[in-house]
């Protein structure tokens, strides 16, 4: 079976979920698969350590759009003869991957958390977290977008050929007028980030946010918060994690005075380790909570960040 | 400005979910269905309101069955001028897509407006594939849009943070949160509701390309192990030894 991945950038880089994909990609393939990626990347040839044993670069692509950036893996999978197309389930590939599944007539599963079987039956979330659907694929050509932080990247120790694209994929249609940097101190977007640290009303307002952003700092970690935090606007949109904000999985999430309704566990049930702070012992938070801490956040974070650093300083 | 909104009936946002037929059907015993909220508060809405300014009219669009039509009733009673449900069973989303785009395609929409994702199924497909289907621009997560005759600016939730782009009409988008307000239907509009247009229209020919298979719910956590206040060491020391997480 010939696999193609795409293979996102930003800023001159392939992104750091494209490493998952091509893994993810390697493992279908048996071993190994092409990946397509574009613009003026520096680090095409680093995915070979991850499985893709070829590299297509189109160079003349500058921007994200997705009816451009569709044709061309449309394009190298018809050059190629892959029938089969994996992306990540980040901002560009959610964009991209229904348009690459309808070129081809492809059945695509998108938010897989795991391998295909044999048949081609891929499990994937749904009911935004509360829980999994196995969904077959029953077309000839295949599609599927794999969740973040889900397989993981494997580094195989493998290389690359890198070669640039040689087709044509029209212009777009889309002028990108301004690119803002959410993140502006330079930590992971909340999709892709092993370690969050979030808050919610427990912290009575927006001025008491240091403390969180102190444990996030020293542990290199994002921020996050609950709904309420965010609908009052103490906090940014983009920060929200929950049924109708971000649904993370990091391998560690800290909550520091969020009570856990449904509707935020739901956003934030996949992350692999949940630490819960919260003065009520009866938040049902505890409920889906590892490790709990029954007591005030306003002591509590700054206790944790403290023995953080000096966890860290003896590791 | 001629505007289609896509609408999908979820289960309300706290729904417990569980499964019937040895985990093969959705359990709709007892659940409340909802206009998906991404469609209601920012896909719709702003349409509305983008209406109200600028003049012309939004239709509401939903591929299922006779049960689906109290939930486009309610987004009726929000504000959209007429509704038109295709008699199919919302199979899969490129099906479902498919049957958008064929009424779609001859209509002269300016923007067709989804929400970013279905709290059902979360797959965010119908969108793109629409616009790939009536091959048109697609812009995803849109939390802002502004008219200016054919011009749209757009922000947009993007890798690593926000874009604003530029397009002209006709496009796709999908919206997601700050596009607009959450509106609450008024007795006027619930009662205007009960005699606007609701047209059926008889199912596109289309191909099935996946099948879920089953279901599953996640297992149940562990006991939750509770650590004192005061010994944030024996915390930062569990998560290294035992979850290994740090």
């Amino acid at each position: 079976m010939s696999v193609l991945v795409f293979a996102d950038a930003k800023n001159g880089k392939v992104i750091k979920s494209a490493f998952e994909a091509v893994s993810y990609g390697a493992k279908v393939g048996g071993g190994s698969c092409i990946a397509v990626t574009y613009g003026d990347v520096s680090n095409a040839d680093e995915l070979g350590a991850y499985g893709a044993s070829e590299v297509v670069v189109a160079k003349s692509i500058a921007d994200n759009d997705s009816q451009v950036l569709s044709a061309l893996v449309a394009d190298v999978a018809g050059q190629k003869g892959a029938n089969t197309i994996i992306f990540s389930q980040d901002f560009t590939g959610k964009a991209i991957a229904p348009r690459v599944a309808t070129k081809l007539s492809a059945g695509l599963v998108s938010g897989a958390v795991d391998y295909p079987t044999a048949d081609f039956t891929i499990k994937k979330t749904a009911f935004s977290g509360k829980a999994f659907a196995n969904v077959k694929i029953t077309t000839d050509n295949r599609v599927i977008s794999v969740l973040p932080n889900s397989v993981g990247a494997e580094n195989t120790g493998g290389s690359a050929t890198v070669s640039d694209y040689a087709g044509d994929v029209g212009v777009s249609k889309v002028k990108i007028i301004e690119s803002k940097s959410a993140a502006s101190d330079g930590s992971v977007p909340l999709p892709e980030a092993e370690l969050v640290v979030s808050a919610g009303r427990g912290l009575k307002g927006p001025e008491n946010w240091g403390i969180v952003e102190d444990l996030a700092n020293a542990m290199g970690a994002t921020t996050a918060c609950s709904r309420p935090v965010a609908d009052i606007g103490w906090r940014p949109h983009h920060e929200h994690v929950g049924q109708t904000g971000v649904a993370i999985r990091p391998n560690l999430y800290i909550a520091a005075g969020i009570s856990g309704a449904i509707q935020h566990l739901a956003g934030v049930n996949g992350s692999k380790v949940i630490v819960v702070i919260n003065t009520d012992a009866e938040a049902p938070f505890f409920k889906a909570a590892d490790y709990g801490i029954v007591g005030d956040a306003f002591e509590v974070l700054p206790r944790l960040t403290e023995a953080y650093k000096k966890f860290k300083a003896s590791n | 400005m001629k505007f289609l909104v896509c609408i999908s009936k979820v289960p309300d946002t706290t729904s417990k979910i569980a499964f019937t037929d040895g985990d093969t059907k959705f359990d709709e015993n007892g659940i409340q269905f909802i206009v998906n909220p991404y469609d209601e508060w920012y896909a719709l809405v702003r349409a509305l309101e983008l209406k109200e300014s600028l003049g012309g009219s939004v239709t509401i669009i939903t591929v299922g069955g006779q049960a689906d039509e109290p939930v486009m009733r309610k987004a009726l009673a929000i504000g959209a001028d007429e509704a038109v449900r295709i008699d199919a069973e919302a199979k899969d989303p490129g099906y479902i897509a498919t049957q958008i785009a064929s009424y779609a395609k001859d209509k002269d929409f300016d923007i067709v407006f989804c929400g970013k994702e279905t709290i059902m199924y979360n797959n965010a497909q119908v969108p793109a594939a629409v616009a790939e289907y009536l091959d048109v621009p697609f812009i995803s997560l849109a939390t802002k849009l502004d008219l200016n005759g054919n011009t749209a600016t757009i922000e947009r939730d993007a890798q690593g943070g926000v874009e604003v782009v530029e397009l002209q009409t006709p496009f796709v988008l999908s919206a997601a949160k700050g596009m607009a307000e959450q509106r609450i239907p008024n007795m006027k509009g619930i009662m205007a509701a009960r005699t606007k247009p609701l047209n059926v229209v008889p199912a596109f020919d289309a191909a099935e390309t996946t099948q879920v298979v089953s279901y599953e719910t996640p297992s149940g956590k562990a006991e939750c192990k509770y650590i004192d206040p005061e010994n944030m060491d024996e915390l930062v020391s569990l998560l290294h030894n035992q979850a290994k997480v740090i």
